[in-house]
């Protein structure tokens, strides 16, 4: 969490964006996947990506995903600069998961699962072919970054609440090291919708507030459960702190399912989540206990790429230079980044050298001058 | 230059200043060549402008200002055009500066209000103050760009008593800003490191204040962190021969892109002033061969007078301006142009204090080496100082119009 009350704003800024998103989808074709009907269907393995027709018209798409591996998987449609057209997250070993992506222009598009959650996942091509009236106009393309971005953040809420739960769940059950493993995990989904969350003011003290020995601020939460799991050992009251985590991010579910964000809010907290990263990550100071930072600054990383990725076809028609430079530097940081994989996770903070910090300062300072243009581009 | 020169200019009138700079430049450069070395003419030192094209680059022989921003940097690609792209973006950006304009026109608070600003700010209203950035390459840069390395930049040897912090030392490119008013210098340079973001990073940087150094025969000699003038011997812009001599790479030396150019040899000495103090007037004054108040050489009347250090001479053998006096060292002189410091504290109760020793000279390893490996093996005076970094860069010619800091050496 940031000592400033980030964006308080998000919700007195928030315009009601755009009449074009309730166009878009009454224009469109019913939901269907390749020309035959029917969804596209994808296996997803451990190794595998299967997709049985890669290429359908513009419109909505439909996709069926199973899992038939044995981690957790994603599944996704992305475009240009990763920009997410459509996600399942969290999809159990046996499961499958239905998903209709509104793909209004024609283009070449990339499919990816995600075993284990981890890294690019397992990606293909995918052909959309025509266009649907329209959208390619200045106000579509905005309307379709922010509807585009409001799932992204209403998946990884869902994701969220079933993590958490799975957190908490661990705590009642007086299992430490379940809950040591699956605390940096369930913080991911909050860490990437990170500037969505911090805009509820009261909500995000209460569930990501550090332990500043301010006299009379109660400490709860994610740092709270995580002081007990590490250090102190579980106290009296960590059972109802679990339960007091799990109210909240209810809480949030339910507050983010009515959240109206603009533009301008998307480009604002993809800076947002790299100023995160400078000032909280690379310090250490997220995570003092667990010292599990560099879950948090993959996740912040994420966000903000989601957030950017959403305005992309903006940026690209209004600055088409600004987009290849955020390509590269975002590729950078994940080569870096990637680079402290262990296993699904990564190394603790406490396993970095300066020289290894000083990387990060500068591959995040690298990225954050151009991220911090995309406000000025798609406001111009 | 006088002040109306300067108000025609200033930054306050420069928002939003776009075409002025580039008529301005012009005449720099016009200047600059027709007069040969003496362009670099005397500025008003609270104020003026100084050309930012010209045969040598400024802040060289120019008269040293009052405080320093010194930086250096690393490339954190090896990718040729986007060094190229930085450098251009780096001296339209320093141009502006220098001329006392914003970092980019209507930088600061002009643009669209949802972006950040392209200009930081903090030298809204104030004068160019004499601002000058100079641009130097360090060896590490040709090598990752598989350009041949100079002989002559070649690392420094190691010296006795180094005390050398790598995170103080080396550098792929520098950058020095030198100006009347600190927030100018330091305005300047952050603006270049902000542009350098992606393609640079920094690796050090050095505040400094109080001109060690006078490098015109118009100006006093300052004092250092001693007590003592600093720099009375020193070369002088209106030492055009001597300049040819020492400072300026002659085009039969090479390498090519550096014909007119110099190298710049940086030392951070940290100066235990505590010790120092302690230390009677009559050993302070033996140890630098000086005395205090008028600077004269030990044995003589006036600061300028020559020191007498033939057989039966009241200097020490061990004194400091001996060791590094031309006779002892070959005939060897450099262009020093060094800046006092304190860092704030050392946590043990002691001032992060001494001289960020600059110095311009024709080949590091035949003037300065052997000048500084006397020093460091005979010099009294460094029971109280060590040097704790080390720097070497070789600092192109100036710039003709249209040109950009480096085009010579990356382009061929």
């Amino acid at each position: 969490m940031s000592r400033r009350s980030l964006a308080a704003s998000t919700a007195a800024l928030a315009v009601v964006a755009l009449s074009a998103l309730s166009a878009c989808t009454s224009t469109a074709p019913p939901p269907g996947g390749a020309a035959g009907g029917g969804p596209v269907q994808v296996r997803a393995s451990d190794t595998a990506c299967e997709v049985s027709v890669t290429e359908a018209p513009a419109g909505n798409v439909s996709f069926s995903v199973q899992n038939t591996g044995t981690k957790v998987t994603e599944f996704y449609l992305l475009g240009t600069g990763d920009r997410i057209l459509g996600e399942v997250e969290n999809i159990g070993p046996g499961l499958t998961r239905q998903l209709i992506v509104e793909v209004p222009q024609g283009g070449q598009y990339t499919t990816a699962c995600k075993p284990g959650m981890v890294g690019d996942g397992i990606r293909g091509p995918f052909t959309v072919t025509g266009d649907v009236p329209g959208s390619a106009e200045g106000d579509a393309l905005l309307a379709g970054a922010v509807s585009g971005y409001k799932r992204y953040t209403t998946s990884q809420v869902e994701a969220l609440v079933t993590r958490t739960q799975e957190f908490v769940d661990a705590v009642e059950r007086g299992d430490v090291e379940g809950a040591k493993q699956l605390y940096p995990v369930a913080r991911t989904y909050w860490e990437r919708i990170e500037p969505v969350a911090e805009s509820f003011g009261d909500l995000d003290p209460r569930i990501d507030g550090r332990d500043d020995g301010e006299p009379g601020v109660e400490f709860t939460g994610y740092h709270r459960l995580e002081r007990d799991l590490w250090v102190t050992g579980l106290q009296p009251d960590s059972t109802a702190m679990a339960d007091r985590l799990m109210a909240d991010i209810r809480e949030l579910q339910a507050r983010t399912a009515g959240i109206e964000l603009t533009p301008l809010q998307l480009a604002n907290g993809a800076k947002e989540l790299l100023d995160e990263v400078a000032t909280g990550k690379i310090t250490g100071e997220e995570d003092r206990y667990s010292h599990t930072d560099l879950w948090d600054f993959r996740a912040n990383v994420d966000g903000s790429q989601a957030a950017v990725a959403a305005l992309r076809p903006v940026i690209d028609q209004r600055d088409p230079a600004l987009g290849p430079v955020l390509d590269q530097r975002f590729r950078d940081i994940d080569v870096l980044l990637e680079g402290y994989r262990q296993g699904d996770g990564f190394v603790l903070y406490t396993a970095l050298t300066e020289q290894d910090k000083q990387r990060m300062t500068q591959a995040v300072d690298a990225l954050g001058e151009p991220v911090s243009q995309v406000a000025a581009v798609i406001s111009a | 230059m006088t002040r109306a020169g300067m108000r025609g200019i200033s930054r306050r009138r420069l928002l939003g200043w776009t075409g002025a700079g580039a008529a301005l430049a012009g005449a720099g450069a016009v200047a600059g060549f027709a007069a040969g070395e003496s362009a670099e003419a005397p500025v008003d030192p609270s104020g003026g402008v100084v050309p930012f094209r010209g045969v040598h680059q400024a802040g060289i022989v120019t008269p040293a200002q009052d405080r320093l921003h010194f930086v250096a940097l690393d490339l954190t690609t090896t990718d040729r055009a986007a060094v190229i792209s930085l450098l251009k973006r780096w001296t339209t950006a320093a141009e502006r500066m220098t001329a006392g304009a914003e970092a980019a026109p209507g930088g600061a608070v002009q643009r669209n209000p949802e972006a950040p600003p392209s200009d930081t700010g903090e030298a809204l209203g104030l004068p160019a103050a004499a601002l000058t950035i100079t641009f130097g390459i360090g060896g590490s840069l040709l090598d990752k760009l598989g350009i041949p390395r100079p002989p002559e930049l070649a690392d420094l040897p190691p010296f006795q008593g180094d005390q050398l912090d790598p995170a103080l030392s080396g550098g792929d490119l520098c950058l020095q800003a030198c100006a009347n008013d600190p927030q100018v210098a330091v305005h300047a340079v952050r603006n270049l490191i902000r542009t350098g973001f992606g393609t640079t990073t920094v690796r050090w940087s050095q505040l400094g204040f109080g001109r060690t150094s006078s490098t015109s025969t118009t100006q006093q000699t300052h004092r250092n962190l001693f007590g003592f003038k600093d720099g009375t011997n020193n070369l002088k812009a209106e030492d055009t021969a001597l300049l040819d001599e020492h400072v300026w790479v002659p085009p039969a030396q090479g390498p090519a892109w550096l014909a007119g150019g110099t190298y710049l040899v940086a030392r951070r000495i940290r100066m235990h002033v505590e010790t120092w103090d302690r230390t009677s007037l009559a050993e302070q004054e033996s140890l630098t061969g000086r005395t205090k108040g008028e600077g004269a050489p030990i044995g003589q009347a006036r600061e300028f007078d020559l020191p007498d250090l033939g057989p039966g001479s009241p200097i020490g053998a061990d004194a400091h301006i001996r060791l590094a006096s031309a006779q002892n060292n070959g005939g060897a002189r450099i262009l020093r142009r060094g800046y006092n410091f304190v860092d704030g504290s050392d946590g043990f109760g002691h001032l992060d204090a001494g001289l960020f020793f600059v110095a311009f000279m024709r080949d590091p390893h035949r003037q300065f080496v052997p000048m500084q490996s006397q020093l460091a093996r005979q010099d009294k005076m460094m029971e109280y100082i060590e040097h704790t970094g080390s720097a070497v860069f070789a600092v192109p010619p100036g710039l003709g119009d249209g040109a950009y800091w480096g085009r010579t050496v990356l382009e061929g």
